[in-house]
């Protein structure tokens, strides 16, 4: 980029909320199930039927509104969104424009260690839309109305950031802190949560903004990353050939990398808002946003600090652990049974995350229970296993959730702690290298590192290190 | 036995007196209806075998003494944009001609509960858009008593079924004055009530935050029994109201002495035939007789409500309209390409004239640049005529006025000129954007023997004062003017 130029970027985002019933009627929200199944007269818009809001999603918009310190609007409305469009049977969406349910918030990001700022300029809910498959088969469109009425709150920022880098930290502290709250499980690649991202250049120092593409499609942080370099990147060879960067929608495709214009602002649709008739006001009285406010789960801030008071942990291994509740989650079900919180934290910072890492999984997925993980951990403490067979188990556990007491007796993966075995195999590990038992000799103590590596080999590393080192010193004397 | 002349009241206690049974009430409703209805057409959907198998059914319950509600065995006409669950609800336009809903409005529902028989659905003006009945897609609705006349409108296939003696009673909506002017131009009686009584759940909504649906019936009796069983508090209407009590007949017995009636001088002075102010001023008389004290006042505003109307019904039936699309049910057009040719064709072969030209006022009032100048600032009139309701009520127990400046016109005068139209509803559309209750009766003939309605207007939740006046104006009336009700 160059460097005359800032790039300056708002995002609005859709989060799912993670209500069991609809908004505006008594339908699931599970996702699968075949299609039209979570549906009735409301959320298929048949005529006659009125909506009921859920009252729940309100308490998560609160809540998520109370974590980004927003102002609550004590005097709320719905407001009618008018496009014609087949995933909407109502043909329009209900969702909230003149007075969304919170304003004015704003968090704290990080990156490089610099902390930062940014502005949250409303969060309001409104429904989702059901979904379109076109049949090219059979040359029709067919329409699921199964997530017709799922909820959703749209937080829309001020544009507060300046690089991907920023937009990336956003986001995740958007996740975080809904992830903690419980209100959604944010899933990017699931949908559950979505972003469309404004972005607009101009050079540094000027004051005004330049005009603004808004950028749709975005299903990973890695494409959105992407998309924000590559629009930059566009909007400044506009503007330093002295053209104009028009107004528009632009859709990342990203399979190509590069985006599409969808419609400029000349095509910008009429949605003829006015407030829904069928839903009155929401009056929220002070007692109960102090009612949400109580019954607030522990975010991570509050977590981290107790994770170091009460495990004494160390803050570095308590923001790690902090960073998805997933983790946090896992740990504290794990300590609360075999109370060795330090193991459990090595296991989940270092072993775990290799493994969603070279399995390129979410922390989110993670599927085996706590109980079976703290059986591995009392195993290791108490010297059934040695930590190179742990980690071959944890594997097992990870993939499959077995019982690793069953899985190390079945497998003969207990360490071997008869010691007449164990000085058999060293006397002949001693014999078979005469040449590091010299240089041991000679002084170069390191040496003794491969003998115990190969007696571990030879052991088919059911030994423990500890004693055979012991047992080595004692035979080399 | 025959019921003829009977109202819903006195029907129900012949059948629990065992005179007669609902299977042989519901027989000679039907055979009135194929007698009448052929002239009048009222009815778009006459569902008999249906009607057989409840009749059956409500007669074992009356007989095992589980239904002793005054309206069962009743059989009623239901208007067609009120859902019945298994009998098509057409809104009498051609874009749902087909559309049979899964499940029974509220009002419905609470009916069938009580024992009443749905007979069938009467015609309408599409969509509720109208002030006659004419803007039906299937049929013209004729006033029973002239049958060269309009029964008003949008509820004119409902006050038209009941003023001929095919059923004693039938469920209307009123918007405007859907439910009144057309009771006033059939010598019925109709009661539009506060806003939120009855539950709009599957109502299907032309102007969502205006629309209820109320009774019409023979007389003030019928009406105030048919609404105490169809109002309720609804948690499938958000804006249905929870009320203390929902005891509509006790008044039934109460009279006027002592009561404070105004009467808004404006709704005297420009536009109003002599004969229909004349009724008024009889009307008054009555009241004033019987020791209510009345008294003109002056009531601001009138001029304004109109407009604030047809902004206010416009806009949302702009947005409640958008789902009757071809996609889903009702009429798609046979020949398109693609999708946005199927939207514009199903819709513009689906709508009629009407509710287009509401759809497009609508659509203007709410687009970019011309919401605050049209759609808020008929919000701030409807809020100020609210008030000026509060200051009335402040002073009086009820408001009387005529329901429309004239009698029925004649068929085909006023669609020619759709202002006019609009015109005839300036009495009753006050009442609906303040979200209050009215009631409309019968006070007079004209020259031509064409029925004067007058209606009295309350607070909100004042129902029972209206009810009394009405009940008191209707005795007053009987001893000297009696409504023939088998005209046809």
């Amino acid at each position: 980029m160059s460097r005359e130029y800032e790039t300056v970027i708002g995002l609005e985002v859709h989060v799912e909320l993670a209500t069991k019933t609809k908004i505006f009627c008594g339908c699931k929200t599970d996702f699968g199930g075949a299609p039209n199944t979570h549906t009735c007269p409301i959320c298929t818009g048949m005529p006659g039927a009125l909506p009921i809001l859920n009252k729940k999603v309100v308490e998560y918009a609160m809540a998520v509104g109370i974590a980004t310190n927003c102002e609550i609007t004590k005097y709320s409305k719905f407001d009618r969104k008018n496009y014609f469009y087949p995933d909407n049977p109502q043909n329009y969406q209900i969702s909230q424009l003149y007075l969304p349910i919170c304003r004015n918030g704003k968090v704290e990001i990080e990156v490089g260690g610099v902390k930062k700022e940014i502005g949250i300029h409303e969060i309001h809910m409104e429904e989702d839309a059901g979904k379109l498959v076109h049949d090219e088969w059979e040359d029709v469109s067919i329409v699921d109305y199964n997530r017709s009425g799922v909820p959703l709150i749209e937080i829309v920022s001020e544009p507060d950031m300046r690089s991907a880098d920023e937009v990336i930290a956003y986001l995740e502290k958007l996740r975080q802190t809904i992830q903690y709250l419980g209100a959604s499980d944010c899933k990017l690649n699931e949908g559950s949560m979505r972003a469309d991202v404004n972005i607009s250049v101009r050079k540094i120092g000027q004051k005004e903004f330049g005009t603004r593409t808004e950028m749709k499609n975005l299903n990973s942080f890695k494409a959105i990353s992407h998309a924000i370099e590559g629009e930059t990147e566009r909007q400044i060879e506009l503007l330093e050939m002295n053209r104009e960067v028009i107004q528009e929608t632009r859709r990342w495709d990203d399979n190509k990398e590069s985006s599409k214009s969808m419609r400029s602002k000349e095509d910008a649709k009429d949605y003829r808002y006015f407030p829904d008739p069928d839903l009155p006001p929401i009056c929220i009285p002070d007692e109960w946003i102090q009612k949400v406010k109580d019954n607030q789960p522990e975010l991570r801030e509050e977590k981290l600090e107790r994770y170091k008071k009460d495990y004494d942990i160390s803050e570095y291994d308590a923001s790690l652990i902090t960073e998805s509740k997933h983790l946090a989650d896992l740990f504290e079900e794990t300590t609360a049974i075999c109370n060795k919180p330090k193991r459990v934290v090595n296991f989940i910072l270092g072993e775990l995350l290799r493994l969603l890492k070279e399995k390129e999984m979410d922390d989110s997925d993670i599927s085996f229970s706590p109980e079976n993980f703290a059986k591995l951990i009392e195993l290791v403490d108490s010297g059934v296993v040695n930590s190179t067979v742990s980690k071959q188990v944890f594997g097992e556990i990870f993939e499959n959730n077995v019982d690793p007491e069953v899985y190390i007796k079945e497998n003969n993966l207990m360490v071997v702690n008869d010691d007449g075995e164990l000085e058999k195999v060293i006397e002949e590990v001693i014999s078979a290298n005469p040449k590091s038992v010299e240089d041991y000799k000679a002084g170069k103590k390191k040496a003794i590192g491969f003998l115990v590596g190969q007696t571990m080999k030879a052991m088919q590393g059911k030994a423990n290190p500890g004693k055979v080192n012991q047992i080595l010193t004692e035979k080399l004397q | 036995m025959s019921i003829k002349n009977k109202t819903a009241v006195e029907i129900s206690k012949m059948i629990k007196d065992r005179q007669i049974s609902a299977v042989e009430v519901l027989e000679q409703t039907i055979q009135q209806i194929k007698e009448k209805d052929e002239k009048v057409k009222g009815f778009i959907t006459v569902d008999e075998d249906e009607a057989r198998k409840q009749a059956q059914i409500i007669q074992k319950g009356i007989e095992k003494g589980e239904l002793t509600g005054p309206l069962a065995g009743v059989p009623i006409a239901i208007k067609d944009n009120i859902d019945t669950k298994g009998i098509k609800t057409t809104c009498a336009s051609k874009i749902l001609y087909n559309f049979v809903p899964t499940f029974d409005a509220t009002a419905v529902k609470n009916l069938k509960e009580a024992g009443a028989i749905i007979v069938g659905k009467t015609n309408m003006d599409e969509f509720a858009m109208g002030s006659t009945s004419e803007t039906s897609a299937f049929a013209t609705t004729r006033n029973p008593w002239d049958l060269t006349k309009v029964p008003g409108g949008s509820s004119g296939g409902t006050c038209a079924v009941v003023a001929s003696g095919q059923v004693s009673c039938g469920l209307g909506s009123d918007t405007g004055g859907s439910i009144r002017q057309p009771s006033s131009y059939c010598g019925v009686t109709g009661i539009k009530p506060t806003y939120g009584t009855v539950s709009r759940y599957g109502l299907i909504a032309y102007g969502s935050s205006l629309d209820q649906i109320g009774p019409v019936a023979r007389n003030v009796a019928d009406c105030a029994t048919i609404l105490e069983t169809i109002s309720s508090y609804d948690r499938f209407d958000s804006t249905s109201m929870k009320r203390d009590k929902y005891d509509f007949t006790s008044a039934l017995d109460k009279d006027v002495k002592g009561m404070r009636i105004g009467i808004p001088k404006e709704y005297l002075e420009k536009g109003i035939d002599d004969e229909v102010k004349e009724a008024v001023l009889k009307a008054a008389q009555i009241m004033k007789d019987k020791g209510a004290k009345v008294e003109e006042f002056s009531l601001d505003l009138v001029d304004y409500a109109i407009p604030a109307y047809y902004i206010i019904a416009c806009a949302e039936a702009s947005s409640n309209l958008a789902r009757f699309d071809g996609v889903k049910y009702g009429y798609r057009s046979k020949e398109y390409e693609g999708l946005h040719e199927m939207y514009k064709k199903s819709r513009s072969e689906g709508f009629g004239d009407e509710v287009k030209r509401r759809i497009m006022l609508g659509s203007f009032v709410l687009s970019s640049g011309y919401y605050d100048a049209y759609y808020l600032k008929a919000l701030k009139v409807k809020r100020l005529i609210k008030e000026a309701y509060d200051k009335a009520f402040e002073k009086y127990d009820l408001i009387l006025g005529p329901v429309a400046p004239t009698t029925a016109p004649t068929i085909g005068e006023s669609l020619k000129d759709p202002l006019k139209m609009y015109l005839s509803d300036i009495y009753t559309i006050s009442v609906n954007l303040a979200g209050l209750p009215a009631i409309s009766l019968p006070c007079a003939l004209d020259k031509n023997k064409m029925p004067i309605g007058v209606q009295f207007i309350a607070n909100c939740f004042e129902e029972n004062k209206m009810i009394a006046a009405g009940q008191t104006l209707e005795k007053e009336l009987a001893e000297n003017f009696v409504l023939d009700f088998s005209l046809v």
